[in-house]
């Protein structure tokens, strides 16, 4: 199953669900395009959700770093939602799961981008 | 249980990346590995695979990637190979160090080695060779024995 994305908008939060695979030039590349296509309209609060990935590999991880240091580096702010517990396996093994910032509610996580 | 052999001669593809995932996951379940320990495996030779056919062999026509995996009564014992310009091991960067943890690549060795129990990489004539092994133990292994 190769990756699906849809967005959507809640309190000036983009939300993008997320859901099948992240792996090299599947999931990724277009990952890679979805936020670039969120930078230019000027969306500054990204939320991805990741309750429906089944699989990542380590191209997703480093699309998924990627994303994060192009959105801060742009002035805004990139989070994760809903991690599997594989997905969170890996960015423990990966010491990536300190450099984000990881939610598991998607209200808590909206209201976190409006502090 | 019987040894079993497998090996594949492949394009340098992502299409062959997942047949060799496939396969791998097919042969780790037949070995009667618990289902995470299956997908380790399978991730592991996804990683090994995607270095053959990417960083490797650059995706050319003319270049092969090798899979082999043999199941043994005590181990799964995986190949991935390829002929391009071969990886010096000791210049494999450690993702986990500050310079580099927020770089985009350089992780799939280092994902390999978590989820293997050996690995060992050999340079070829040209290209890399990666061995990758995975303990299990005999018939049933991580399934419950029967009384």
């Amino acid at each position: 199953m190769t990756m699906k994305s849809s967005t959507r908008q809640v309190d000036g939060v983009t939300i993008v669900d997320l859901s099948g695979r992240i792996t090299l030039g599947e999931g990724s590349t277009m990952l890679r395009d979805i936020v670039r296509d969120m930078i230019a309209k000027g969306n500054k609060k990204i939320l991805l959700n990741l309750g429906d990935v089944t699989y990542i590999d380590s191209s997703g991880i480093g699309e998924l770093v990627s994303a994060f240091t192009t959105v801060r580096n742009g002035g805004g702010e990139l989070k994760l939602l809903n991690l599997t517990k594989k997905v969170h396996d890996l960015l423990q093994i990966t010491k990536l799961y300190t450099v984000f910032d990881i939610k598991d509610d998607e209200a808590a996580a909206i209201q976190s981008f409006n502090k | 249980m019987t040894a079993k052999r497998v090996v594949l001669k492949l394009d340098s593809t992502l299409d062959s990346v997942n047949e060799v995932e496939r396969k791998a996951s097919e042969l780790a379940s037949e070995s009667g590995l618990d289902e995470d320990e299956v997908q380790r495996i399978e991730m592991a030779v996804r990683e090994a695979a995607v270095n053959a056919v990417y960083h490797g062999n650059a995706y050319d026509p003319n270049k092969k990637m090798t899979f082999s995996m043999e199941r043994t009564p005590e181990s799964l014992v995986i190949t991935v190979s390829d002929e391009g310009k071969g990886l010096e091991e000791a210049q494999i960067p450690d993702p986990l160090s500050p310079e580099n943890l927020l770089k985009p690549s350089g992780r799939g060795i280092f994902l390999i080695r978590s989820f293997m129990d050996e690995v060992r990489i050999r340079k070829l004539d040209p290209g890399t060779e990666i061995t990758l092994i995975k303990h299990v133990r005999g018939e049933g292994a991580g399934k419950e024995e029967s009384k």
